[in-house]
């Protein structure tokens, strides 16, 4: 289980209780999280899950990998550096307490 | 009170009305009716992750099933719309009749069968489509057992892979002179090919096929028109998909090739839109209809915001994947009507993209295990700027930049 917390533009906050195992694109449509719609099921197709990964956090999330580092090119609002694609946060322990900013299209 | 928007379908379209419904704070109530019983999940790991054992059924759901409620949602499931009337603003079921305010067919399509004449209905035989199918067919795929798939569509080769992966003997059948004939050029054609004989499948093209055969009951094989049979012990059929649009047409809404639409997924009648698979719209001057996710979930998606007052038209970039084995197939744009292909070597051996051309025109990109070229090639296509075949085709050509410059 992993207590997660998505913070959106205008300042509102989503705080839940994540199953391990569960990716975070999941968790996000589960909570009416707003912008995460997660198209394609989380077979890094679409880039609809776009976050970015409180700083202090960035390391635990793990590496982007090749396929991922490419989708987040056609993300709606434009990648940073701690961007992610939320179907590829994999929910467990390590996770406990993490925060994900979501970007705002214009 | 306000008589509510329903919804008669509950797959993909249908979700992506709701959720962007909700997200935009609407207040029409909505009633969503189902036929399945189950509320909208994804249908595209049916074939895939879930056929293999993978993925857990509650990971389908698109939403989880207390969500519809928790919304102020109203659903109907297990229930079969017999009619529209389009005069009175109402849908009839067995048991009722409901006034809408506004009403969104979702309805789908459905696979096409062979003629029971031939052996269609024949215990053994299975179509593809819906989650109940897969668990008919799950418990079949069972090691060493002989499987005859017809049809070399993406249906038929994603269940290829599942199988081989799970070790049956495959044997696939494509009446066309090569597998993915009417939605792919040659070359993507040949990598599959590849990549299916490479894992043991038996793919025989321009193979075609007289009747199913029989035996205990049960299907036992298949006739070709040469004269030879195969032995089976169970058969796939996947020859593509019709559009659900009998209850459209029975209401007298306009129809061709699926359930009419303008650019804003509206009928011929104001009161009713169509998203997905049911429904047929102008592209390019032609009339056209697509069967996947992309379509299904940007023109729900589209509905939602056209009812809430937006000025928004249906001009999406189509998008496709298909997943085989270890190979990911990624697809942008349409390629109808190209008249020319090039091909991108990947930076694998096992990856390369094919890039489909109407004269000057980029309309496409097949991408095989090379999401660089799905991706930049979308932007590049979306942007329009339709770079030269041969500067694409350049493995030194910065795909990247070129989309930048898009």
């Amino acid at each position: 289980m992993a207590n997660i917390t998505w913070k959106t533009a205008d300042g509102n906050e989503i705080t839940v209780d994540v199953k391990d195992g569960l990716n975070l694109m999941e968790a996000a449509t589960a909570n009416n999280v707003p912008h995460i719609e997660g198209e394609c099921g989380g077979c890094l197709s679409c880039a609809t899950c776009h976050v970015f990964v409180d700083d202090a956090w960035l390391a635990k999330t793990g590496e982007v990998d090749d396929i991922e580092d490419t989708m987040l090119e056609m993300t709606d609002v434009e990648r940073e550096t701690n961007s992610r694609l939320s179907c590829q946060i994999i929910a467990s322990a390590e996770l406990d307490g993490l925060i994900l900013h979501v970007p705002e299209p214009e | 009170m306000t008589d509510p928007i329903i919804v008669i379908g509950a797959g993909q379209a249908a979700a992506s009305f709701i959720s962007r419904h909700v997200a935009l704070g609407r207040q029409t109530p909505v009633l969503l009716i189902g036929d399945e019983p189950l509320p909208p999940y994804q249908r595209p790991p049916l074939s895939k992750k879930y056929l293999l054992g993978e993925l857990a059924r509650e990971r389908l759901f698109i939403r989880p099933q207390q969500w519809y409620a928790d919304q102020g949602i109203s659903t109907t499931f297990n229930t079969i719309v017999e009619s529209i009337n389009p005069q009175n603003k109402t849908i009839s079921s067995k048991d009722e009749t409901i006034a809408y305010s506004k009403l969104i067919l979702c309805t789908g399509s459905r696979a096409r069968e062979l003629p029971e004449a031939i052996g269609g209905k024949l215990p053994g035989v299975f179509t593809l489509r819906n989650m109940a199918d897969i668990d008919q067919i799950a418990p079949e795929f069972q090691a060493g057992r002989k499987l005859l798939i017809i049809g070399g569509g993406y249906i038929g080769l994603e269940a290829a892979a599942v199988a081989r992966l799970l070790d049956l003997e495959v044997v696939l059948l494509e009446m066309a002179d090569r597998i993915l004939q009417r939605v792919a050029a040659e070359q993507t054609s040949d990598y599959f090919r590849k990549l299916h004989q490479d894992k043991g499948v038996d793919l025989r093209e321009s193979a075609r096929m007289t009747r199913l055969l029989e035996g205990d009951g049960r299907v036992c094989g298949v006739e070709l028109e040469d004269g030879e049979t195969i032995d089976a012990d169970l058969v796939l059929v996947g020859i593509g998909g019709s559009a659900n649009s009998e209850l459209a047409e029975a209401a007298g809404l306009e129809c061709d090739n699926g359930i009419a639409v303008s650019d804003t997924c509206q009928t011929s009648d104001a009161n009713i839109y169509a998203a997905g698979d049911c429904c047929s719209f102008i592209r390019d001057d032609e009339r056209i209809r697509l069967e996947s996710v992309q379509n299904a979930s940007d023109q729900g998606d589209l509905i939602a915001r056209v009812l809430a007052g937006e000025d928004v038209q249906y001009n999406a970039l189509p998008w496709f994947w298909s997943d085989q084995y270890g190979c990911k197939l990624q697809i942008a744009g349409l390629n109808r009507g190209f008249n020319k292909t090039v091909v991108r070597p990947g930076a694998n051996e096992d990856s390369q993209s094919i890039w489909y051309y109407r004269d000057d025109q980029l309309l496409a990109v097949d991408a095989m295990n090379d999401p660089k070229a799905y991706a930049f090639g979308r932007k590049i296509i979306d942007g329009g700027s339709n770079p030269a075949a041969e500067l694409v085709a350049d493995p030194a050509t910065d795909l990247k930049e070129l989309a930048k410059n898009s």
